[in-house]
């Protein structure tokens, strides 16, 4: 069972790709690009298809996703949290 | 085992110009908003045919008005338009929408109403639609090559699962089709910020590259003329948000996924611009569904591929707009309008090959006749593109 999928090792989020995941739910990851399955704890509540932050960030950090640089940090986030637009923000327009 | 496409062949319908179409409309096509009227009288007059109505086409100038003549006549001109009656307030501009179109060769005959009025323009422009969906009903399918097929693509409320599931499904068959000589497109020009480099990289030649750079750049320019935000909520969209799209940046990388990763891309054009050969081609547009895909229709694409996530419910009245989905709780919810189910992908269930095999099975299937959930349901979003406002 894979409750979430992340694109490259070296990216800091990975997406929830099951309904209903909780705080404290232990959930199975897929690394796409190089085939590799990875236990993780949920730190929060997560809806399908958003991030949970599988490294810890801080502000001002860049968000990688595909490997590539996706925006910066604006509130800091733990391990396993919910990662969105309230910590996530564009460095774009 | 991926699928073998280098005898493929579809049932299209061949033009007086030589395209190959994959439906055989009949269009009542209004040159301005004042002529939908009597459009809309004239298809219910006479079963088979379809009015387009929109609600453009008086005081425009300069560019705004060359795209509005483009989209027009580049809309009836597409294949899988059989004949056309263009109605217009008054005859000169319904003249050149007239012109444009006749030279594909297709039967076309436009009126104006001025001098007339609604009653006598309605009647007289029943008469040639009768005839011509009369006529149009005898033109029969043939085969033809895989290389007469023009596909495009444009993914629509986008979500996380569209830049591992849908997307990637997308580009597995670009990559596939690529080298058989097909002609494909993609665009969306604002919707690639944050990849613009991984794009410039997959360009033929430094003239592409140029060509690529200055549509993203004169996109850019015109958003920070006019924005008043960082534009979340409308790029990314309130729904794209909904799905745990964060960024813009995020969001193209989902969205370049399309474009797989063989294919180059071997040229650029500007909105409603018909492309002059195969391969790859990269068209500046709006990333809002309905004006993409109105635009890569009046550049002669036959059939559209279109990646949903939250689920977009778009259709286009002249070319089939198949809908791929790998959000398991949208395919459940709103499986009326999913044509190809890949959620499978992300449970491993599924691979990407397997994934774009089926694709491509979805498009055989539908370009030989099979209509697509969104023109079952009656989905035919006409929607031009403006530049700026009317005089």
């Amino acid at each position: 069972m894979i409750d979430f999928v992340v694109h490259d090792e070296g990216d800091s989020v990975g997406v929830v790709v099951v309904e209903g995941v909780k705080a404290g739910d232990k959930i199975s990851g897929w690394i796409m690009d190089q085939d590799k399955e990875v236990e993780f704890t949920a730190a929060s509540d997560i809806p399908i298809g958003h991030k949970l932050a599988i490294k810890p960030m801080n502000v001002g950090d860049t968000v990688i996703k595909y490997g590539v640089d996706i925006g910066k940090v604006v509130a800091d986030i733990g391990k396993g949290e919910h990662a969105h637009v309230h910590n996530i923000k564009t460095k774009r327009w | 085992m991926s699928r073998d496409l280098s005898n493929t062949t579809f049932l299209g319908y061949r033009r007086e110009n030589g395209r190959v179409g994959v439906r055989n409309h009949v269009i009542i096509l209004p040159v301005d908003d004042l002529s939908n009227a009597a459009c809309e009288a004239v298809a219910n007059n006479i079963k088979g045919t379809m009015a387009l109505p929109h609600p453009y086409g008086r005081l425009q100038f300069g560019e705004d008005l060359d795209l509005h003549f483009r989209t027009l006549i580049g809309t009836g001109g597409n294949p899988n338009v059989a004949a056309v009656v263009v109605i217009g307030i008054e005859n000169g501009w319904t003249k050149r929408v007239v012109d444009g179109i006749a030279a594909t060769g297709k039967p076309v005959t436009g009126f104006g109403i001025e001098q007339h009025g609604d009653h006598e323009t309605i009647m007289k422009a029943s008469q040639v639609a009768r005839e011509y969906t009369q006529w149009a009903s005898e033109l029969h399918r043939e085969e033809a090559p895989l290389r007469d097929l023009w596909i495009s693509t444009k993914c629509g409320e986008s979500d996380t699962t569209s830049g591992c599931g849908a997307n990637p499904t997308v580009g597995n068959a670009f990559d596939k089709m690529y080298p058989h000589g097909t002609t494909l497109l993609f665009g969306e020009t604002s919707e690639i910020t944050g990849g613009e480099h991984l794009v410039a990289e997959r360009c033929r030649n430094d003239e592409v590259r140029e060509r690529f750079m200055f549509m993203f750049n004169r996109y850019q320019d015109m958003i920070n003329r006019y924005k008043t935000s960082d534009l979340s909520e409308s790029q990314p969209t309130k729904g794209n948000i909904e799905g745990g799209l964060t960024t813009i940046e995020e969001k193209a990388l989902g969205n370049i996924q399309k474009i797989g990763k063989k294919c180059i891309v071997d040229g650029v054009l500007d909105k409603a611009e018909a492309p002059t050969g195969p391969g790859l081609w990269f068209m500046d547009s709006s990333s809002a569904a309905a004006e993409m895909v109105t635009l890569a229709a009046a550049a002669g694409y036959v059939v559209h591929f279109f990646p949903t996530g939250q689920g977009n419910i778009i259709g286009n009245p002249i070319i089939p707009v198949i809908k791929i989905c790998a959000n398991p709780r949208t395919v459940r919810t709103m499986n009326e309008h999913v044509d190809l189910d890949v959620s499978g992908l992300l449970r491993k269930e599924m691979t990407p090959d397997e994934a774009g095999d089926a694709l491509l099975g979805t498009m055989l299937r539908t370009v030989n006749g099979r209509l697509t959930a969104a023109e079952a349901l009656g989905h035919r979003e006409f929607v031009l593109t403006r530049l700026y406002e009317s005089a």
